[in-house]
């Protein structure tokens, strides 16, 4: 899923962003995933079976040798700052080498079952919650517990790094979280105040549609964005534990709660930008970026689609509080990070560049070489090389409770693809049978979940 | 140079004049290389029939019995029989759907653009002044990638920013909504799919024998009964690759709704449900699997019709 963008940037700029969505990202990914259908019909476990035999054998003491570090962007400003984290890596740690095998975002997370289950390199690029465990739980990821604990790595982040056994499968680098962005200049010139409640967030959207503003843009046509609305609902009507329990397949999607979360995402929907499933997100920020929306919920990446002398004007603020015995602490807050293969060929060497990824100084040499940071893990990273929009999502994702991880991060990936984008579709099409709806999902969750 | 013509008759004579029984060695060496010829050219055609066709093929009706999400070893397969189809058919919501699409699919790629095409192959045929410009525009959607002409209609249909909508001043959500988003993808399809049929036919019609139309305007025939009566009949071969490619392209649809939303929100084909649950990370093996059977099924429907067809028009 394209949730960074930025290599899209010189298309955007050229071409509408809808086009830019579809053109670089969607075709490679396209041709991978043929490439792909077809190895997994082909019994990819004979195939991956030839690799990962013998490994432990090169990568001597005192973590010498060389570290090889599968990365998920290729030719992106991120896989700058990757290439200028490896040398500062390098000139910190005599004698370590870093090997980089850099794939494209999208080919690298559809292949990961076979990159997995072949010979994976010692460190690679992974994201936090479920979609760690998930490996970890089917010994594909090694054990890191030893990194642990991590200096000012807060105790959030630490439970995000957790497999079901207790153990520690992952190191995070940064996080962005997802929030409701809107124009400081068009709050300013209407008046507008940033909503602490539901009453103040449904009385603004009000306001704004007789100022002639479409309250939230709205874009479904990925099929993820939206998984965004309902985390954030149901985060504040049910809770962050019954958001995590749902996502694990431990609470009915037929249930009282589930249903209450879709009765009132029906009742906001008039408030949102019509046809949404056509649309894509970079579409939708542009309706915000251009003044027709007042205001749209996602993660930070939107601001790549705000030109960048106006991006000073972006401000946000996190969901109201629905029922106030909940609040408002939980939030979406994707953590990207690495993990170590199960087996790798230098283990040593992997595990002190873990620790450095997670490290203020990986910060530092990616904001040196690209001078484009992002928002580290690390609570002593030097926040002056941050935007102002970052130094607030820092000040969000510190105050906050709870992290989310996002839907399709923290449940099954299968089902999350599956089944979840196309019910969220229908119910965008058609929010009226939410009992029908509801019923489907579960009896569909219980035959993937079953496994 | 040789004299003497390489008759199967002379070339016996010879042997039996002169030294028979080196000749006849000679017939058995050669015979015995043309038997391992023959095995090579039919052995390793057939093995990699087998080997990439028929155990895949196996194997993934194997797997549609199964549940396997492809990781760890066979031993984490497990069997659990029907239940695949069982959820296929009663809850996945997709399925029905995505047959009925296909069924659309066919109908309108054979009745619109193959169609469209063959009377556009016959138009041109007549070398009309400019004949060779539009040709070749009609068959440049043809050499197009798939990428480019996703991006030439994203181009087209986008909501808020695309040609149709700006030029026509209407909102029409073109890919967005699922009533109108399957007929704006076969434009698109049928777009390519005409300059191809175009071009078959065209071949063909440029190979039909010109004293037949003569016979058929000396006879007196008119224009439109001389192609009904003769010259579709002769096309006959033509007919026939042109039906099989328009059944073929219908059936593995996919890329282009693959490109525009995954197949998902009233573009859903069996091709693209296989895609969805196969592909990607902890994927559906058995699940898919079971999808890709029944698209086989249903292939070898037509795949039966066409020899029925092909072999009665031998005979």
């Amino acid at each position: 899923m394209p949730r960074f963008g930025s290599r899209d940037e010189y298309l955007a700029n050229i071409v509408p962003p809808s086009v830019a969505a579809t053109a670089g990202l969607r075709r490679r990914a396209f041709l991978k995933g043929t490439f792909a259908a077809g190895a997994a019909i082909g019994f990819p476990s004979l195939l991956a079976g030839c690799g990962d035999e013998g490994g432990t054998v090169d990568g001597g003491g005192g973590g010498g040798g060389t570290v090889t570090w599968g990365t998920n962007e290729s030719g992106t400003t991120f896989a700058q700052q990757h290439q200028a984290e490896a040398k500062d890596f390098e000139s910190k740690n005599d004698g370590i080498k870093v090997k980089i095998n850099a794939v494209e975002h999208n080919t690298f997370q559809e292949n990961i079952n076979n990159y997995l289950q072949g010979s994976p390199d010692d460190v690679f690029t992974w994201f936090a919650g479920y979609r760690m465990r998930f490996f970890a739980e089917r010994g594909l990821i090694g054990d890191v517990s030893d990194v642990w604990p991590l200096e000012g790595i807060p105790d959030s982040f630490k439970e995000a790094s957790t497999g079901n056994d207790g153990k520690q499968y992952f190191v995070p680098q940064s996080y962005y979280p997802w929030a409701v962005f809107h124009r400081k200049s068009v709050f300013q010139k209407n008046g507008y105040e940033q909503p602490k409640t539901l009453d103040e967030m449904t009385a603004l959207a009000k306001q704004m549609q007789k100022d002639g503003l479409v309250p939230f843009a709205f874009a479904d046509k990925d099929g993820w964005p939206a998984m965004g609305t309902f985390d954030v609902l149901n985060m504040r009507i049910n809770g962050f534990d019954y958001h995590i329990n749902l996502m694990a397949g431990e609470e009915a999607w037929d249930s009282a709660e589930v249903k209450g979360v879709f009765d009132m995402w029906r009742s906001l929907l008039p408030y949102h930008q019509s046809d949404p499933l056509g649309r894509t997100w970079q579409e939708a920020a542009q309706a915000l970026q251009k003044r027709q929306a007042g205001m749209y919920l996602l993660g930070t990446f939107m601001n790549e689609q705000f030109p960048e002398n106006e991006r000073g004007d972006i401000d946000f603020f996190t969901f109201p509080e629905i029922d106030p015995a909940i609040g408002a602490g939980a939030i979406d807050a994707p953590i990207d990070g690495n993990c170590m293969s199960a087996r790798p060929k230098n283990e040593e060497g992997a595990k002190t560049f873990l620790k450095y990824l997670a490290s203020p100084d990986a910060l530092a040499a990616a904001v040196k070489a690209t001078k484009l940071p992002f928002i580290s893990a690390h609570e002593n990273a030097d926040q002056s090389v941050y935007t102002d929009l970052q130094k607030k999502s820092a000040e969000l994702v510190g105050q906050a409770e709870n992290i989310a991880q996002f839907l399709d991060r923290d449940t099954r990936p299968d089902f999350a693809s599956t089944v979840i984008i196309p019910a969220f579709q229908e119910f965008i099409k058609n929010p009226d049978d939410i009992d029908g709806l509801t019923k489907s999902i579960e009896e569909q969750k219980q035959s993937i979940f079953a496994g | 140079m040789s004299v003497t013509s390489p008759t199967p008759a002379g070339r016996v004579r010879k042997d039996t004049t002169e030294g028979g029984a080196s000749a006849r060695r000679r017939r058995r060496r050669t015979t015995g290389l043309d038997r391992a010829v023959v095995a090579v050219m039919v052995g390793v055609p057939t093995a990699l029939v087998i080997l990439l066709v028929w155990l895949p093929a196996f194997g993934s009706v194997l797997l549609g019995f199964a549940r396997w999400e492809g990781i760890g070893g066979l031993d984490t397969i497990q069997w659990i029989g029907l239940e695949n189809y069982r959820n296929i058919f009663t809850i996945y919501p997709p399925f029905y759907p995505a047959l009925q699409n296909n069924l659309i699919w066919l109908l309108f790629i054979f009745f619109v653009p193959t169609l469209l095409g063959i009377f556009l192959a016959v138009l041109l045929d007549r070398e009309l002044r400019g004949g060779r410009l539009y040709q070749t525009a009609f068959f440049l959607p043809v050499v197009l990638s798939l990428a480019l002409t996703g991006f030439i209609w994203q181009l087209l249909y986008s909501r808020d920013q695309g040609l149709v909508n700006a030029i026509a001043g209407t909102e029409i959500d073109w890919y967005g909504n699922p009533d109108v988003n399957l007929w704006a993808i076969l434009v698109a399809t049928g777009w390519k799919h005409v300059g191809y049929v175009m071009l078959l036919y065209l071949a063909g019609l440029k190979a039909v024998d010109p004293s037949l139309r003569e016979a058929a305007a000396m006879d007196g025939s008119g224009e439109v009964s001389t192609f009904f009566r003769i010259i579709l009949p002769v096309m006959a071969p033509i007919n026939i690759i042109v039906l099989v490619v328009t059944f073929i392209d219908s059936l593995r649809a996919f890329d282009i709704v693959w490109v525009v939303n995954k197949g998902r929100n009233g573009l859903e084909l069996i091709a693209a449900l296989v895609t969805q649950n196969v592909v990607g990370e902890a994927s559906r093996i058995g699940f898919g699997s079971a999808l890709a059977t029944i698209m086989l099924l249903i292939s070898s429907l037509f795949v039966a019709v066409y020899l029925k067809v092909v072999m009665g028009g031998r005979k």
